[in-house]
């Protein structure tokens, strides 16, 4: 069954690993719906966070596909139950029909935004949240002429977690430990994946 | 004409600390520390900085001018297959970037151990359309294990280093480094270079897991009909003597995939033939009715399987491999055991019981039986007054024994030479599996026989494939290398006129393909041969190619309609196999 999984890469920063890791979805056809990359908690290692949505063999060997590129740390993936995520998005309004026609306090409240810019032509707000509540601020925002929108990519923190920098002495060490090939697993999800 | 001797010399780089030397000397100072004797490449503009410097080393490294950057690409895998050493293959930017790009795809998906240098426009061009720039990093990503641009000549020691490493570490693959015209020229003080034997983010090797070797071995332990299927694994990891000893001691039957040929012995009694779409009718059949599966160092390739929901479902699955990535890629795993197969192989057999599996054996040797009535038979010895191409590579065993290395192109002669010749030394045989490459065989011989500079190397090839590229002839005449070649021409692109009978009504659509005097044309580039119609000639004909001092090249005229079977048609089971 297909859903929704987030991917998190950790990353040496290298140029043309953004494309290496791209390739590996786009030659198998599957549509990314966000990307974003960062700096990670590590100094020196990146995050990758992909959104796809498959079922989760097709994401499994896609991890282990991602895995095997060399400047690649550690893949891995996750429902949206087994993770804290959030979008941005902001929201570019006229001026006077947003202050002639809404209650901005409720609004701002409602939906817990904020405005960034307020200018006597413009005014834009941000709010961030799931994919709904940051649809609804637009669809809120809609009937009084919303000029721009958009969206940033999905980051996201895996709930069971303890962070990259133990991992990353293993790596680290010529001698992998066990954690190194965490990944690595056989129908034992539930107990390879314990972030 | 330069002779084939090798160049030998120590690496010097220990004694180059502290000096100021160009990008240019660091790439080959680099080479030579990592024991690189035979380059094959073919220079121009971007490149010729390091060229320039090639000239001062002409006694620690040998070049060898090839054709077409296609050809070079091709020898250096031949090189790396029958040496085991990374092949090294020099080219410029843009074109000649280009024309690397079929061997990088060929070495990336057989597992060959490539390192592609090329040259590139000044960093300051870069982006700008160039004369001769193109994109070589993004258009070779998705064919490469690893590929890095070089834009300052201090990175030169450690990238090389890196691409190494890698190209040869773990499942091995091709590596491409461009380096920018300004980072070949520049002047930078050099301390020497350090072999790279870590990389943080790359774990070549898995780390073996105990328990999943011991569930292996309860498996193979309890089962009544354990099959093993082996690929060139086996051979990547130097593991012949360990894989050997696991099947003497489990008794297991072993059939190979077509990269997996001559791990094993072709003559020892548990070697029980071909898999896949040509294979051999009792290894794909019983592939259904083993109950336990162990797949070592291959990777379940769809020429192998046929159709996957019809492969081997009633069988238990262990597969060992070195790659996790390829672990329930294709078939679900029952154990996986990760790892190098010469150290897993030594695990597993010294957990798994001393066994012998009589009545199971005798079905693949009844099976056998039954295709040599029905196949090998009418292959061997036809009817007609038409040689067959069987009965060439049968003549050739007779002759070499086994102990030639056979390098072969793509189509039905490749398919014929791995079914029927016979070898008794590993990295004997050197095809283009995966990408099915036509033009792979005449470079990748020359190549093979600078890796194995001792065998016999023979190159079989089809009429269609080696008018792809017979100007690597050029580069045999010019290098002497004694490459032996055997041209099996059907007038046809057999493989695919095959496919045409069978499937598309006889709609022979654009395979019938004329061909020069081949003779003439080997003649003209100061290559020996012949052309052989007749039966009775052939044996004669191969015995003076083998006793002929330098190349030499034979042409056979064979069968213009002959088949190849056993066959699994697409989309069929493996147990579908048509005999006829």
């Amino acid at each position: 069954m297909k859903q929704e999984y987030t991917i998190t890469v950790y990353t040496e920063n290298q140029i043309g690993l953004l494309n290496r890791i791209a390739i590996i979805f786009t030659r198998r056809k599957i549509n990314i719906d966000s990307l974003n990359t960062s700096p990670s908690e590590v100094d020196s290692v990146h995050r990758f966070t992909i959104v796809i949505n498959e079922t989760e063999d097709v994401v499994r060997k896609l991890c282990r596909q991602i895995e095997k590129q060399v400047e690649v740390l550690k893949a891995y993936y996750n429902t949206n139950e087994e993770i804290v995520w959030q979008e941005l998005a902001m929201y570019k309004v006229p001026t006077d029909v947003i202050a002639e026609k809404v209650k901005v306090e409720r609004l701002l409240r409602q939906y817990g935004a904020n405005a960034v810019v307020i200018r006597h032509d413009y005014t834009v707000f941000e709010t961030s949240g799931h994919r709904e509540e940051i649809d609804s601020l637009m669809k809120a925002l809609e009937p009084y002429g919303l000029i721009e929108f958009v969206r940033s990519a999905r980051v996201a923190i895996i709930k069971n977690s303890a962070g990259f920098h133990e991992k990353l002495k293993e790596f680290e060490a010529k001698d992998a430990g066990e954690k190194v090939i965490e990944n690595v697993f056989l129908g034992k999800q539930e107990e390879v994946f314990t972030m | 004409m330069q002779t084939l001797e090798l160049v030998k010399e120590k690496p010097s780089w220990a004694d180059k600390k502290n000096t100021s030397i160009s990008g240019s000397q660091a790439v080959l100072e680099a080479l030579i520390a990592e024991n690189v004797h035979t380059v094959f490449g073919y220079p121009g503009g971007a490149i010729m900085p390091i060229y320039d410097a090639l000239f001062d080393y002409e006694d620690k490294l040998k070049h060898i001018l090839v054709r077409h950057e296609q050809g070079g690409i091709h020898a250096a895998q031949g090189y790396a297959r029958t040496s085991g050493e990374v092949g090294v293959v020099f080219a410029t930017s843009g074109p000649g970037a280009t024309n690397l790009v079929t061997g990088l795809a060929d070495a990336q998906i057989d597992s060959t151990p490539v390192v592609a240098i090329t040259g590139q426009v000044f960093a300051h061009l870069l982006g700008t359309d160039a004369f001769q720039e193109t994109d070589v990093i993004n258009i070779t990503t998705p064919v490469t294990k690893w590929n890095y641009q070089v834009t300052d000549a201090t990175e030169i020691p450690a990238v090389l280093a890196k691409a190494f490493y890698i190209a040869r570490s773990g499942r091995p693959g091709p590596v491409l480094i461009d380096i920018t015209k300004n980072a070949q020229i520049q002047k930078f003080d050099y301390n020497g270079y350090e072999p790279c034997n870590h990389i943080r983010s790359y774990r070549p090797t898995p780390i073996i897991r105990k328990e999943y070797v011991e569930e292996a071995a309860k498996l193979i332990n309890a089962a009544e009909k354990p099959f093993v299927v082996f690929g060139q694994g086996v051979i990547l990891g130097g593991a012949e003597k360990e894989f050997k000893t696991f099947i003497e001691k489990t008794g297991i039957p072993a059939a190979w995939t077509i990269l997996g040929l001559s791990a094993l012995e072709t003559d020892h009694p548990l070697n029980v033939g071909m898999l896949g779409m040509h294979g051999n009718y009792g290894p794909n059949v019983l592939t259904n009715e083993c109950d336990v599966l162990i797949a070592i160092g291959m990777r379940f390739d769809d020429r192998v399987t046929g159709r996957l929901d019809k492969y081997a479902k009633q069988a238990k699955v262990i597969h060992l491999d070195i790659d996790p990535a390829e672990i329930d890629k294709n078939v679900k795993a029952t154990v996986p055991v990760w790892g190098d197969c010469k150290e897993t192989l030594p695990m597993l057999t010294a957990l798994v019981e001393k066994k012998e599996h009589n009545a199971w054996l005798q079905r693949f040797k009844d099976m056998m039986k039954e295709e040599q009535m029905l196949v090998i038979d009418h292959e061997m010895h036809p009817a007609s007054d038409e040689m067959s191409m069987a009965e060439v590579i049968d003549a050739l065993n007779d002759l070499t024994k086994g102990d030639a290395v056979i390098v072969t192109d793509v189509g039905q002669h490749q398919m014929v030479a791995c079914r029927y010749a016979k070898f008794i030394k590993s990295k004997s045989n050197v095809t283009s599996g995966g990408l099915g490459t036509m033009g792979f065989a005449l470079p990748a011989a020359i190549g093979a026989k600078y890796g194995a500079p001792d065998r016999t190397v023979v190159a079989i090839i089809g009429d269609g494939g080696f008018q792809m590229t017979l100007q690597e002839l050029g580069t045999i005449m010019q290098f002497g290398a004694a490459v032996k070649i055997i041209i099996l021409n059907n007038n046809f692109l057999g493989m695919v006129r095959q496919w045409q009978e069978l499937f598309h009504s006889r709609r022979y659509s654009f395979v019938d393909i004329q061909s020069p005097d081949f003779v003439t044309i080997a003649k003209g580039y100061g290559v020996a041969g012949q052309s052989v119609n007749d039966r009775k000639d052939l044996k004669a004909a191969l015995k003076e190619m083998l006793e002929h001092n330098g190349a030499y090249l034979l042409e056979v005229m064979v069968g213009k309609e002959n088949n190849v079977f056993p066959m699994v048609p697409q989309g069929c089971s493996v147990a579908e196999i048509r005999l006829k």
